[in-house]
């Protein structure tokens, strides 16, 4: 089954397959911590720049793509303030890296996450996390025993919705840290990179077909998921 | 022992100015919607900051606002019944009893589990979750996880409002075992009168922010100022006698002999009925061939005439006391006057199951 699996896509594009899924699982896992964090902020504090974060956090999902990987390489590349700063100090180049492109992967999928998870916070009762901290359980327990598990829901759609869209990413992706196979070459650049030469079809054919069946498996998975947390949760 | 309470907050409405110490046992909130009940437990519990005032629980001090002092909610060792239970979905009714246990400090005195689950009969709920309760059975381990966090002091905070009749009458004896059986003081917010009456050991009546009355429930749930005259209330205290075969049961009070409806507890029961000020007929001679089977005598203590056409005639039955409302017209008629004898007559059928409560303790003496 395996070696099927192996001789139907050629190593080039088996590559891309295994670079792409490795990108979107870092990119997904890595910002989930924050994304939680941002998504609780947003629901539930009042502070002075709320929208303003708010702003930043869904920026990605309205500005060109290109744009944002600009701003990326400007940014994170070898000679951007935080790039510098980063390969100086801890001897971390994003640019040009699989790294970078999690990266990009990361912050083209966060509002997607982060709004997920919102609406899972906004729709539990205030009034039991109260009912937990008059049982004695700090705001940290109350949070941990109670808020996360009820969101819960929201947090395996918000991934699997970020996951998705990590695998797909392809603007911020190739202008941050280009198109190379092995190294930054995700599906969608691969197919790109296919249809640029002559003969591509056959190898961006399959690639269509591995991206369509990842982007299903997700869906299905996520709904099956949150189905079985959110029967749970419901407390029957 | 007590709890004491000095609370002074601002709203856009109304202010809420309350100064009170009471004593250990059932102390009720009684007022009317908005008259800031729920305000007050709420800061008690700490879910709310008032912009003066100073909570103890004996010498536990929960919040002193000049001494900068207000412990987070998690840390006063409360146990808060809502009126919404608020369990929590995803755990199972187990869980839920014993959340509040495992935040409970060591040396806190818990109940034993066992215990409290057979005090609420809910042991056959333990494996289930919440969203499969009745509204009833979800109040009961709303009680236990309440009681099961160790908590130094029980708020509830109409507990009993969502619920129907039935499901009333199923969690009221609950609470009275709880204020018979377990040592820890209850603040308890309730509009009912009949409520109150089974359950208080002192009430504190409520209105627009302001203590009106503060005492025992006999006391003010016979204050005309505080239920109105046609919620005048008297509490007797009446000892049950037997179980008769055509479904009366016959009560002992110190004013003669009591016949209502058939009530569920034993022969040899102490119980507190309460009769309502417009269901009782005065008579100055025993009145004779009467549908009524209830005929108390007493001596007049007290008369008050009302404003318009009522008066409230006050009789000493033996401890206890007994309010009659009637007209201004008969009680010149029957020229009734303080010290002078007189007899009482309450129809059987006017006592309905919540007006009867299991005796109480009085409040302790050594406070």
């Amino acid at each position: 089954m395996g070696s099927d699996w192996a001789s139907w896509l050629g190593p080039a594009e088996w590559q891309a397959v295994r670079l792409s899924i490795r990108v979107s699982f870092w990119a997904t896992l890595a910002s989930l911590p924050l994304g939680i964090f941002v998504a609780y902020a947003l629901a539930r504090w009042d502070f002075w720049g709320k929208q303003v974060l708010n702003g930043i956090v869904h920026l990605p999902l309205i500005l060109p793509p290109v744009v944002t990987g600009y701003l990326l390489l400007i940014t994170f590349g070898r000679r951007g303030p935080v790039g510098e700063f980063l390969d100086a100090w801890f001897g971390i180049v994003l640019s040009f890296r699989w790294t970078g492109a999690a990266v990009a992967a990361a912050i083209m999928a966060f509002p997607l996450m982060v709004r997920a998870i919102r609406l899972a916070i906004e729709a539990v009762d205030p009034k039991l996390e109260a009912a937990a901290s008059t049982l004695g359980a700090s705001r940290p327990w109350v949070f941990a025993t109670v808020t996360l598990p009820l969101i819960l829901p929201g947090i395996i759609a918000g991934s699997i919705l970020a996951f998705a869209k990590a695998i797909g990413e392809f603007g911020a992706t190739i202008t941050f840290v280009s198109n190379i196979p092995g190294q930054t070459q995700t599906i969608p650049s691969a197919i790109y990179a296919f249809l640029q030469v002559p003969g591509g079809q056959d190898s961006a054919t399959r690639l269509v077909i591995i991206a369509i069946i990842i982007a299903m498996a997700a869906l299905l998975l996520s709904e099956y998921l949150a189905r079985r947390v959110a029967k749970r949760v419901a407390g029957s | 022992m007590s709890l004491r309470i000095k609370v002074q907050h601002g709203f856009a409405g109304f202010d809420l100015d309350v100064d009170i110490d009471l004593p250990h046992g059932v102390s009720v909130l009684f007022g009317p919607s908005g008259s800031g009940k729920t305000t007050l437990i709420n800061a008690v519990a700490g879910l709310l900051r008032p912009d003066h005032g100073r909570i103890a629980v004996d010498d536990w001090v929960l919040l002193d606002t000049t001494g900068r002092r207000n412990l987070a909610p998690h840390r006063r060792r409360i146990g808060y019944i809502f009126q919404d239970a608020r369990l929590f979905p995803h755990l199972t009714v187990r869980q839920n009893l014993a959340y509040g246990r495992w935040f409970a400090p060591r040396d806190a005195r818990v109940e034993s589990m066992d215990r409290t689950v057979d005090l609420l009969g809910i042991g056959h709920l333990l494996a289930r979750r919440p969203g499969t309760l009745s509204g009833g059975e979800k109040q009961r381990v709303a009680i236990g996880r309440a009681l099961l966090s160790g908590p130094r002091l029980i708020l509830a905070d109409e507990p009993l409002a969502a619920l129907d009749e039935a499901r009333k009458a199923e969690i009221l004896p609950y609470f009275e075992r709880l204020r018979d059986e377990v040592a820890v003081p209850i603040l308890y917010v309730s509009h009912a009168s009949a409520e109150v009456a089974r359950l208080a050991t002192t009430v504190v009546a409520l209105r627009e922010g302001r203590v009106i009355a503060c005492g025992p429930p006999a006391q003010v749930l016979g204050d005309v100022g505080v239920v109105g005259a046609r919620g005048a209330a008297s509490l007797l205290t009446a000892r049950v006698v037997a179980h008769h075969a055509d479904g009366l049961t016959e009560l002992a009070t110190g004013a003669g002999t009591l016949w209502l409806p058939r009530i569920g507890d034993a022969a040899g029961a102490t119980l507190q009925v309460r009769i309502m000020a417009q269901d009782v007929i005065l008579s100055r001679d025993r009145p004779v061939g009467l549908s009524a089977l209830n005929i108390l005598h007493g001596t007049i203590s007290d008369l008050r005439l009302g404003d318009g056409p009522g008066a409230m005639v006050t009789l000493a039955v033996d401890e206890d006391r007994l309010s009659a409302r009637i007209t201004r017209r008969s009680v010149e008629a029957m020229g009734l006057a303080k010290g002078q004898t007189c007899h009482a007559v309450i129809k059987t059928v006017a006592v309905a199951p919540d007006d009867i409560g299991t005796g109480r303790p009085s409040p302790p003496s050594h406070d």
